[in-house]
């Protein structure tokens, strides 16, 4: 699995710095076109990393675009010497958690992405969906920015540096997001009346 | 029998929940990517924002000193005001 660490530490290509450094200039078409090149190579991991944090796959289309004109936008502020995933990946996720700070909690998680789960318990079958619901319930109810942290860090397992520099704060930081996220669900689902 | 701290209840209650949340919500990983290529999206939003966005107007500063001169005038002679809308 690639990761934001190890793509820093990669060289960059000559032809992808050469479009970066075109894309940077803009307004041109040779910076059109280097900005079109970038959005076929990228496009495909930053929906996955939108994917990601908002779980909902015609929701991560509508960001990928906008997260690419973001980009477009502010090209002239990009320095080409930090590499474009890391800097595509900081602006995606601002991107989704204004999309999903502009949701109602309750339908945080798409359906998709947990009815289908076999039995947690592995015990009675309606329960287990009970507890499921109440689980995905509860987690939808915490602020974007625990929610988006515990995501990345506790369900999709990326390392801690790496989701510190997507959300633009320090790994201490990120470790306490993630502890105040798993403490406010267990509070929430003990209100619930499910004892995890 | 070993007694069990609160800092290892507490680490085994941080992860039973870190599991509950793994299986309620199961890792996305690698994802395929969108079905389609999504740049035809991308070029339909530059262009609707190119269409949208403010038209700037550079207005040279010979005309705000022209502009500035005239409203000056008007406001020390304001008899003329009727005359030049007439001539407008």
């Amino acid at each position: 699995m690639r990761d934001v660490a190890s793509s820093e530490l990669e060289p960059i290509a000559e032809s992808e710095r050469e479009q970066l450094i075109q894309f940077c200039r803009g307004g041109s078409e040779a910076g059109d076109a280097a900005f079109e090149a970038l959005f076929r190579r990228h496009q495909r991991s930053v929906r996955g990393w939108i994917l990601r944090m908002v779980r909902d796959a015609g929701a991560a289309d509508e960001l990928t675009v906008e997260t690419f004109w973001r980009i477009y936008r502010a090209r002239d502020r990009f320095e080409p010497e930090r590499g474009f995933e890391p800097w595509a990946r900081r602006i995606a996720t601002r991107a989704a958690l204004d999309w999903l700070r502009a949701r109602k909690p309750e339908y945080a998680v798409a359906n998709e992405f947990f009815a289908d789960l076999p039995s947690p318990s592995g015990g009675d079958p309606a329960v287990a969906a009970e507890i499921r619901r109440k689980t995905a319930l509860a987690f939808g109810r915490l602020r974007p920015g625990l929610r988006v942290a515990a995501t990345l860090a506790v369900i999709e397992e990326r390392p801690h540096k790496e989701v510190a520099d997507a959300l633009g704060i320090s790994v201490t930081a990120v470790k306490l997001r993630v502890f105040r996220a798993l403490r406010l669900l267990r509070k929430d689902l003990e209100r619930l009346g499910i004892k995890p | 029998m070993k007694k069990q701290g609160p800092g290892e209840q507490g680490n085994k209650g941080t992860e039973r929940i870190e599991w509950l949340l793994r299986s309620v919500l199961p890792p996305v990983g690698e994802s395929p990517g969108s079905e389609y290529d999504l740049w035809p999206a991308m070029q339909r939003r530059l262009r609707a924002e190119a269409a949208g966005a403010p038209v700037k107007v550079r207005v040279p500063w010979f005309d705000w000193a022209l502009a500035a001169g005239l409203l000056a005038l008007l406001a020390l002679f304001p008899a003329w005001i009727p005359v030049l809308l007439y001539y407008l």
